[in-house]
């Protein structure tokens, strides 16, 4: 059903692979499209805790594909239309999603790994502000989330100079949450997937919102947040069996309910 | 203790809950549902077990609207007959507390009712609108009235003409929503508010009702008229002596109702 993309679910684990490699999985609209349906799926799939998105060959994505657009291409439409929708649904969704990055990840490429909760980078990886060279401006949500996660400035600095992050630098910014060696990628993301797979994932929900309202609510009504939130954990199954499994001594066994 | 097809009811300890009970058309409003949510309401305002209502929805959402296929072959002279929104107007003149619970949509007829009501609790993740417009239509059970007397003008306009989704943030920031939960906690939410008015004298929050409906209709010398007569009148209630002896000797008031 998926024609850009592929869409597989492992041992609770839905991997949304970019599959044009050719192209080094640069966005047309499809592929927009495709990314967002993929992550509602993943999201409504009651079997499916934790997401991974990563890229086919060489890249993780290369941002917009241009022979998509040309001059009289209303560039504004394209966000509203593609990248708005397929930004908007990764942050609608309720599951840890993890970035693997593979290759390059360029533009709209880097800001798809942006909006995900976790980043893991191959050494061989890269990030580039790539927009200031065609003198546009970092879209699909990348300078919502860029300030974030480095800061004010260093946004600014990256965002401007549009140079070549390497997975080192990366790490050293806070861009990536892990740098690993280019033939262990996929263990260590299946590894890491499947450790948050494996948490209450009721409570990363909760994490996830409750971290995103902070930026935009007053203390008194993010607490009344807090309160509904540990409220809602409280009623889990994995609060139930953390508390017991605590008292037994023993490793939790959570069901993500 | 229903004998309804299309809601269902129920009383605990004095907080009655009327439900719409189609989820598999996400509760679009047919006309036999209106009658029967107007018709619990009125038997529960005049019931003495219950003190305060709620609304809501089963399901995943609210009210996805009014039932398109009961309405598509009418004409005008059908709709002068059958007189619909007849029932709409008794919603308004119910007088106990009634206190909507929206999650997913309330859309359309669903908007209405739930403007109809005395206060919106809604669920962060649920959506409002009025997408008659996008059927050649537009609202006909008091959308463009309410909405315009919560908006203003120029805002109600915008949502009316495009039909757009308004969400619950934003329904909160018109204040069209008195309180945003999380989707999990809507109805414990709705109930802990319910409960507290539960505890409220009833005859005050009844005749504050009536006052406050007044100032949104009518001038404001008639409405301060109105909200005199109300306070003497409570002067002749039990509860204000127990509310006003309860206060001098600093303890809580113990409120019969009466």
């Amino acid at each position: 059903m998926f024609e850009t993309i592929n869409y597989q679910v492992h041992n609770n684990i839905a991997w949304i692979t970019m599959n044009r490699p050719d192209k080094l999985n640069a966005f047309i609209g499809q592929m927009n499209k495709e990314v967002q349906q993929a992550v509602k799926q993943a999201n409504g799939e009651e079997s499916v805790r934790c997401l991974v998105i990563t890229g086919e060959g060489r890249a993780f994505c290369s941002g917009q594909d241009l022979s998509e657009v040309n001059e009289d291409t209303n560039l504004g439409d394209i966000i509203r239309s593609n990248y708005g929708p397929m930004i908007k649904e990764i942050a609608r969704c309720d599951k840890p999603i993890v970035a693997a990055l593979n290759g390059v990840a360029a533009g709209a490429g880097m800001s798809l790994a942006l909006a995900c909760d976790f980043r893991i980078a191959s050494e061989k990886a890269s990030m580039v502000e790539a927009f200031i060279h065609v003198g546009l401006i970092p879209d699909a949500g990348n300078l919502y989330y860029l300030p974030r996660l480095v800061g004010h400035a260093k946004a600014l600095e990256l965002a401007i100079l549009g140079e070549k992050i390497t997975a080192a630098e990366a790490k050293e910014f806070g861009l990536v949450t892990r740098v690993v060696p280019e033939a262990s990628l996929e263990t260590e993301v299946t590894q890491f997937a499947e450790r948050l797979a494996s948490m209450p994932t009721k409570a990363i929900q909760l994490i996830k919102r409750n971290l995103k309202e902070s930026w935009t609510m007053e203390l008194d009504e993010y607490l009344e947040k807090e309160a509904q939130g540990q409220r809602i954990a409280g009623l889990t199954a994995d609060y139930k069996e953390g508390v017991e499994a605590f008292l037994q001594k023993r490793k939790p066994e959570f069901v993500g309910k | 203790m229903s004998d309804f097809t299309f809601i269902r009811t129920s009383v605990k300890d004095q907080v009655a809950s009327i439900q719409l009970d189609r989820p598999k058309v996400l509760n679009a409003l047919n006309r036999g549902m209106v009658t029967e949510v107007i018709t619990a309401m009125e038997m529960f305002d005049r019931s003495d077990d219950v003190k305060v209502m709620m609304l809501s929805g089963k399901g995943r959402a609210f009210a996805a609207g009014a039932d398109i296929d009961e309405m598509a072959g009418d004409g005008p002279i059908d709709f002068e007959m059958n007189n619909p929104f007849a029932d709409w107007d008794r919603i308004a003149k119910v007088k106990k507390p009634v206190i909507c619970a929206v999650h997913g949509f309330a859309l359309g007829g669903g908007f209405e009712l739930a403007l109809a009501c005395d206060m919106i609790f809604a669920a962060d993740t649920a959506a409002f609108g009025f997408p008659e417009v996008n059927i050649g239509v537009m609202p006909g059970a008091g959308g463009t009235q309410r909405l315009t007397k919560l908006l203003g003008k120029p805002q109600a306009l915008e949502w009316l003409w495009t039909g757009d989704k308004m969400s619950a943030r934003k329904a909160y920031d018109y204040g069209v929503v008195t309180r945003l939960t999380a989707p999990e906690l809507l109805f414990e939410e709705t109930e802990a508010f319910a409960r507290r008015l539960v505890k409220q004298p009833p005859l005050s929050l009844r005749l504050i009702k009536e006052a406050v409906d007044k100032a949104v209709d009518h001038p404001l010398d008639e409405g301060m008229q109105l909200e005199r007569k109300n306070f003497y009148l409570l002067f002749a209630s039990e509860d204000q002596k127990e509310g006003m002896n309860a206060f001098l000797e600093k303890r809580r008031p113990d409120f019969k109702g009466k």
